[in-house]
């Protein structure tokens, strides 16, 4: 059965989501994901989306069970390359993803996950006025 | 199968092609179409066409196949006119104008019948009127997609999204704000923050007159989508007025605003870890 | 209105589902949907299909391509035989859930589209209809 590559990177692993998952797929990755972050003691999770084209609530599901499943085993997960359309989508869906933490990039996401495993920031979102 | 007309027009056009363009030069002329009158080789295009459609008997559908030339020949008088800015009767005058010759023509050729020359006249009206009108549609359709085209150039033109600094954009949004600007200049903020991987995006308010809460979600939409991609926003040139009427609108403008865009972008720097600092004298004069 | 082309898929399956979403892609890209409305609609399409196979049972899609005047549009009809929707109202409300989900399938695929529609009752499946234009 394929599988989406998870790389490790420092002590982050690296996922690229390149396909249009169906639900198999996307559970098997939740679950190479969380035993990886158990076998190599990874600290951040990063998920590249910059390839996906659009997000429905499943994805949104999986994406917030990932950041949360982590954060148990004390790993920060941050979703990096939203695409302006699918953000747009998403809003108008009224999926907030508030469970995650995202940034533009992958550099981006990896000086994020620094900052929040170094106790610089907090991992959950609160947004200032 | 549709119902086969036959008529003397195409055998007349044949006889008296020459004298028949040279009326119907006359015609245009004092339609009030002179200067965008067909000229020789235009209108002798449309009398082969007119042939071979009258020739076939299909008098009632003009889409038929039969009459694909004639289209096409309006097709381009027509989008040709309404590109230059010339306005619907000068194009389609083109066409209605050669009753007159067509008319005289029959008279002179049929006018002993009577009942011929009504039967004939009837199916001339009915092919001109038609062609007539269907000049005029493809004319509306082509001055619509100028029109549209240029609106759309003109959206684009007046959402310009700035480079402020490194990881800083900023758009200055200037007019009246309805859905479909707003969705452009949305999606042009977003793409451009992918594309220069800037993390604060400054939407700066001056230039609009009111804020209704039409305009306020809009303005919310885009700053939620900027923040699901992990860019934040700033919103810059609240005037006092405005500040009014979003709380008494009751809505929650839960983004960070300032009133100038100077204020927008010192704060800006500061969130990217920038800051303006003063040159000491002796470097000023460097 | 007219409706220029038609065809029906199944959606039984998690394969129907991301072919579904492929189909849906290639026939909004053929409209002349600029990126973001494609999305949209797409993702519509996602939600009602999952619903379609999570609580429906499975069942099909009809995909119409619309013309009126100069405009164009997408139709997507979305049928199952399954339990049906008892309390549609409450379905449509946002957050509300009978599966652990995000609960947004129905409300948000409606604000997803221009037109939108459902029909079903207590046992006797359900019609969902969304539609877009350009």
């Amino acid at each position: 059965m394929e599988q989406i590559p998870i790389l490790m990177v420092g002590d982050c692993l690296l996922v690229s989501i390149q396909v249009d998952m169906h639900d198999q797929l996307a559970l098997a990755l939740q679950d190479s994901l969380m035993t990886k972050i158990v076998d190599s003691n990874a600290r951040g999770v990063m998920i590249d989306i910059s390839a996906l084209q659009f997000v429905d609530s499943f994805i949104g599901r999986l994406l917030n069970n990932i950041a949360s499943m982590a954060r148990v085993l004390d790993a920060a997960t941050v979703v990096v390359g939203m695409q302006p359309a699918v953000a747009i989508t998403l809003v108008e869906l009224g999926l907030t993803l508030s469970g995650v933490r995202t940034a533009l990039n992958v550099d981006k996401g990896l000086a994020l996950i620094r900052r929040i495993i170094d106790g610089e920031e907090r991992e959950l979102d609160r947004r200032e006025k | 199968m549709a119902k086969r007309h036959e008529t003397i027009i195409p055998t007349l056009i044949e006889k008296h092609q020459k004298p028949l363009i040279d009326e119907w030069m006359a015609a245009q002329a004092s339609f009030g179409t002179s200067g965008t009158s067909g000229d020789v080789e235009t209108c002798t295009r449309f009398l082969t066409e007119l042939r071979r459609g009258t020739a076939a008997g299909e008098i009632e559908n003009l889409q038929a196949p039969v009459w694909n030339g004639m289209r096409e020949l309006l097709g381009e008088q027509s989008r040709a006119r309404a590109l230059k800015g010339f306005s619907p009767s000068e194009t389609a005058g083109f066409v209605f104008s050669f009753k007159r010759p067509l008319f005289a023509l029959l008279q002179r050729e049929v006018g002993a019948s009577a009942a011929q020359l009504a039967a004939e006249l009837q199916i001339a009206t009915q092919l001109i009127d038609g062609l007539g009108l269907y000049t005029t549609e493809l004319f509306q359709k082509s001055r619509e997609e100028v029109i549209s085209r240029q609106q759309q150039e003109m959206l684009e033109l007046s959402t310009p999204v700035v480079q402020l600094w490194e990881g800083i954009v900023a758009v200055p949004l200037i007019g009246t704000l309805d859905s479909n600007r707003t969705q452009i200049v949305m999606e042009s903020l977003l793409q451009q923050i992918v594309a220069s991987g800037s993390q604060i995006a400054i939407i700066d308010i001056t230039g609009v007159p009111t804020v209704d809460t039409l305009v306020a979600q809009h303005l919310l939409k885009t700053v939620s989508a900027a923040r699901l991609m992990g860019a934040d926003c700033i919103i810059s040139g609240i005037r006092p007025q405005i500040a009014q009427t979003i709380v008494h609108l009751g809505v929650e403008l839960s983004v960070t605003s300032k009133a100038t865009m100077a204020g927008a972008f010192e704060l800006a720097l500061r969130r990217t870890g920038k800051s303006v600092v003063d040159r000491k004298p002796s470097q000023a004069s460097a | 209105m007219i409706v220029e082309k038609n065809e029906t898929m199944p959606v039984r399956s998690a394969e129907d589902v991301v072919r579904v979403r492929r189909e849906v892609r290639e026939r909004a890209v053929a409209i002349g949907f600029g990126l973001v409305d494609q999305t949209k609609i797409v993702t519509a399409a996602s939600e009602i299909a999952r619903n379609t196979l999570d609580y429906g049972g499975g069942g099909e899609l009809r995909l119409e391509l619309l013309r009126s005047g100069a405009r164009r549009g997408l139709r997507l009809t979305f049928t199952d035989r399954g339990p049906g929707i008892p309390d549609i109202e409450r379905a449509m409300a946002d957050g509300y859930t009978t599966g652990g989900g995000l609960g947004l399938g129905l409300s948000g695929a409606k604000r997803l589209s221009n037109e939108f529609d459902v029909r079903s009752a207590a046992g006797e499946g359900t019609v969902v209809m969304l539609a877009r234009w350009k």
